[in-house]
């Protein structure tokens, strides 16, 4: 996704939970919601974790004021 | 009698103070499944019934031009056929939308091309099977047949026969709008690698290749559908989860997920190749069709070509290494079949390979790859056993070099809490070193090796998962409680569920009896896959568990006329903490229910997160015919982190049972595919599984670096101890010959072929 963030691999962007976060993302590196929100949640083939756990609440999941977030191709399993 | 001079099954536990957890029970099913008497899938009947058969594409590529059924209608017992055409319109779809339930689909009844032998293109339904298979030989298909493209190497060549003229290339994010065989290219970057190689002292790159293998459960996929006249679907079928058949059911035939109820019956092995569906959409149309119940079963032979197998791949991998063995840089180009459509493990192998180890500098290149074979499903750790083979086998090289014994090399490299993947996340509590240290300490590894024999070792890693589950606990009379759930019991997860509420409860296991219900009984549960039920079911029955101990307390007040705060339910006892007088058993409480308000109902739907990784190494001695090529598996080690073992057995069970499968992956199985791009050996006669005769006794070491994110520190057993078994030969082959093997499966003719 760094093809959207201008070639940055980490960027800080504000937000208590996942939707601000992805919204203020949006907002600053245009395409972001396209590529990781479909009709109103997370899309299926992405996972999102925050501070190296992965989230099972989506959009509505709280972050912390210094969490990272990264978003994953999402993993299922046997 | 085989006896040793050390215990072969260990349980390294850190935490012991249970009453039920760690213990070994009888399984709940046990009976019933020595016995004969449990119902799978191929054993249903009722009144009516009508059997199906598939009609399935000679060709591994060819344009379907037209299907003429009107012989085969006419064949007496002949009730209905079914092609892609009798699925139902759907027009909100469009776009991205309408080119994935096309694809979805065409995988269940191909419409206007057939991607690989094997494709299903019609269905029939009849009065017995016999007549059912003899009408498919009258339908007629015209085809133009194609070139196949059978492996990724092909698949991305320039001038390649293409699968999808729809499909473009995304390339990081991006769609290119080149139309190719290649869904997909992604990225994950740590570091700089180039900044991370210079500072290596050694540097070693190889080349591997591993083939398509099928997860080879025992029993065959199966489904029957009955389309009641009030428009309601029932479907009872072999399924690693009712919910994903029933959601799927919804998708493919445009119903609401209310119209279908899906019963899962028992379940002879998946290990992720029963979480997509193949004839139960099929036994729908055709019950829909025909007003009648319609029974599928596939053959051998259809399950090995027309159901999902795990990828073949083609993969790059370097390392490079200072001296005193810190790993300074890695990089992984990955390669993976996906099959006839996008969608293979390439996302988890990526995830995967490294991620054993704390490396500065990373680079992990993944592609999608479109080829002529069945759509690839999930088996055990999708992915990751490819990505180790080389990764693994690139570790124990650089650690020849550097002169260091390769567990000490993972050691000095390993991950830890901390530990940033080159994925991007931080680990959190892990046990790989534990593992290793584990390894390390074996008596195993600690043996001298027989003359001739070698000896490897490998890691690998797995992240498990959460999701839905939920459950039911009901207490009876007696005192005795029955507990529902969802996930389908495939190793033994009635029991282990059923021990996490009985720890709560504070009651004997054999007093809980657990039964895995149909999707109109239970709340939403996903699949039995990822290794996830006895960690998010288990947590489901521990809340549920603690519903009933609240409701416990609060009629135990209602009774004595207390307070409930000041009481507690301990060891399966209600007792007031002010009155000692105040106690009675959860039986005498049971027994009382229906004079003191009613029935106590507990329950929990959950959605767990604090889902904990796991790592599972082994550690294998082979012996190698030099005339022959044959390979022996003299000794093998399986160690694992299970986070908390709650039925040991079980726990071995899966070690046991993921280190076989890897063992037949790396010496024996492959999907043999013709010029023509047909599969040449479908049938477990050709198709080389291992059995108890080739295999020795796999000893076990459960570790248990308890997971946080669980009330009794659960992680998942059932996938990680598949990733390290290849490496694990390759290594003992190499240390055996001096041979390096970079293909799967090292069959007797590829070792004695290799140099």
């Amino acid at each position: 996704m760094q093809g959207l963030s201008e070639g940055e691999s980490r960027v800080r962007v504000e937000g208590g939970n996942v939707r601000q976060i992805i919204d203020n993302l949006d907002a600053q590196y245009p395409g972001f919601k396209v590529r990781l929100v479909e009709d109103g949640r997370v899309k299926p083939n992405i996972s999102v974790a925050i501070d190296g756990e992965i989230t099972p609440l989506g959009l509505i999941e709280k972050v912390g004021e210094q969490s990272e977030v990264h978003f994953l191709p999402a993993i299922s399993g046997g | 009698m085989t006896t040793t001079d050390y215990e072969r099954n260990m349980v390294n536990a850190t935490k012991t103070d249970f009453n039920v957890i760690g213990t070994r029970p009888v399984r709940h099913d046990g009976t019933d499944k020595v016995t004969g008497r449990a119902l799978y899938g191929a054993d249903f009947d009722t009144s009516g019934l009508l059997h199906g058969k598939i009609l399935r594409s000679p060709h591994a590529h060819a344009i379907i031009k037209s299907v003429d059924t009107s012989k085969a209608e006419a064949l007496e017992g002949v009730k209905a056929i079914v092609t892609a055409s009798d699925f139902p319109e759907v027009e909100e779809k469009t776009g991205e939308d309408e080119t994935k339930l096309k694809w979805l689909r065409d995988n269940i009844l191909a419409s206007d091309k057939a991607l690989y032998g094997g494709h299903a293109i019609a269905g029939v339904a009849a009065v017995n099977p016999h007549v059912a298979e003899e009408a498919l030989n009258l339908i007629q298909v015209e085809y133009q047949v194609l070139t196949p493209v059978l492996t990724t190497q092909e698949a991305m060549a320039d001038n390649a026969s293409i699968l999808h003229d729809s499909l473009t290339t995304e390339e990081l994010g991006k769609d290119t709008g080149t139309v190719s065989n290649v869904a997909s290219h992604f990225q994950h970057v740590k570091g700089d690698v180039v900044k991370g190689f210079s500072e290596a002292d050694i540097c070693i790159e190889r080349d591997f290749n591993t083939t398509t293998v099928h997860q080879g459960y025992i029993e065959p996929h199966n489904g029957t559908a009955f389309w009641s006249a009030d428009g309601r679907l029932h479907v009872w079928c072999s399924t690693q989860g009712a919910f994903a058949v029933r959601d799927s059911l919804s998708d493919l035939l445009d119903m609401p997920v209310s119209m279908i109820r899906v019963t899962p019956m028992e379940i002879g092995g998946g290990f992720g190749g029963k979480i997509p569906i193949y004839v139960e959409p099929v036994a729908a149309l055709l019950s829909k069709k025909t007003g009648a119940p319609v029974k599928i079963v596939m053959s051998r032979k259809e399950t090995f070509e027309g159901s999902g197998p795990t990828p073949g791949s083609y993969m790059k991998i370097k390392v490079g290494a200072k001296k005193d063995g810190t790993i300074t840089a890695a990089h992984a180009w990955l390669a993976m079949e996906a099959g006839a459509y996008p969608g293979s493990p390439v996302g988890a192998a990526a995830q995967c390979v490294f991620s054993v180890y704390d490396i500065e500098n990373a680079l992990i290149d993944g592609y999608d790859v479109v080829v002529n074979k069945p759509k690839t499903a999930a088996y055990r750790a999708p992915g990751a056993p490819n990505a180790a083979f080389g990764a693994e086998q690139v570790l124990n090289e650089l650690a020849e070099q550097i002169g260091m014994d390769p567990i000490d090399l993972r050691l000095k490299n390993v991950a830890t809490e901390g530990t940033r993947r080159p994925d991007g996340p931080v680990f959190r509590t892990i046990g790989a070193k534990e593992v290793l240290e584990a390894m390390r300490d074996h008596p195993h590894y600690q043996s001298e090796k027989a003359a001739g024999h070698g000896r490897g070792i490998a890691i690998g890693f797995w992240f498990n998962i959460g999701f839905d589950s939920a459950c039911n606990i009901a207490v009876n009379s007696d005192g005795t409680v029955n507990l529902t759930e969802g996930s389908t019991d495939i190793g033994g997860s009635r029991t282990s569920i059923a021990m996490q509420a009985a720890e709560v409860l504070g009651i004997p296991v054999e007093d809980v009896r657990p039964s895995v219900v149909d999707t109109d009984t239970v709340g939403f549960t996903a699949i039995t896959g990822g290794s996830r039920t006895t960690f998010a079911t288990g947590w489901a029955a521990y809340e549920a568990a603690q519903d009933v101990v609240r409701q416990c307390i609060e009629r135990a007040a209602s009774i004595w006329d207390v307070d409930a705060d000041g009481l507690q339910m301990k060891d399966g006892s209600i007792s007031s903490t002010a009155d000692s007088e105040l106690s009675m058993t959860f039986k005498e409480l049971a027994s009382q229910l229906s004079d003191t308000g009613g029935g106590i109902m507990g329950s929990a739907s959950v959605n767990p997160g604090g889902v904990g990784g796991s790592f599972a190494g082994n550690i294998a001695d082979v012996s190698v015919d030099e005339d022959t090529g044959k390979v022996t598996v003299e000794r093998f080690t399986c160690v694992q982190d299970a986070g908390k073992a709650i039925h040991p057995s079980y726990v071995e069970g899966q070690m046991q049972g993921g280190s076989v499968q890897g063992i037949g992956w790396a010496l024996n199985e492959e999907y043999f595919m013709n010029d023509q791009g047909n599969m040449s050996n479908s049938s477990l006669l050709d198709y080389r599984m291992p059995t108890a005769l080739d295999l020795p006794m796999i000893d076990t070491v459960i570790v248990e670096v308890a997971n946080p994110g669980h009330p009794f520190g659960v992680r998942g057993v059932g996938e990680a101890n598949i990733v390290p078994p290849t490496p694990t030969l390759a290594n003992a082959i190499y240390d055996a010959t001096g041979k390096r093997m970079t293909d799967l499966p090292m069959s007797p003719g590829a070792v004695l072929a290799a140099e």
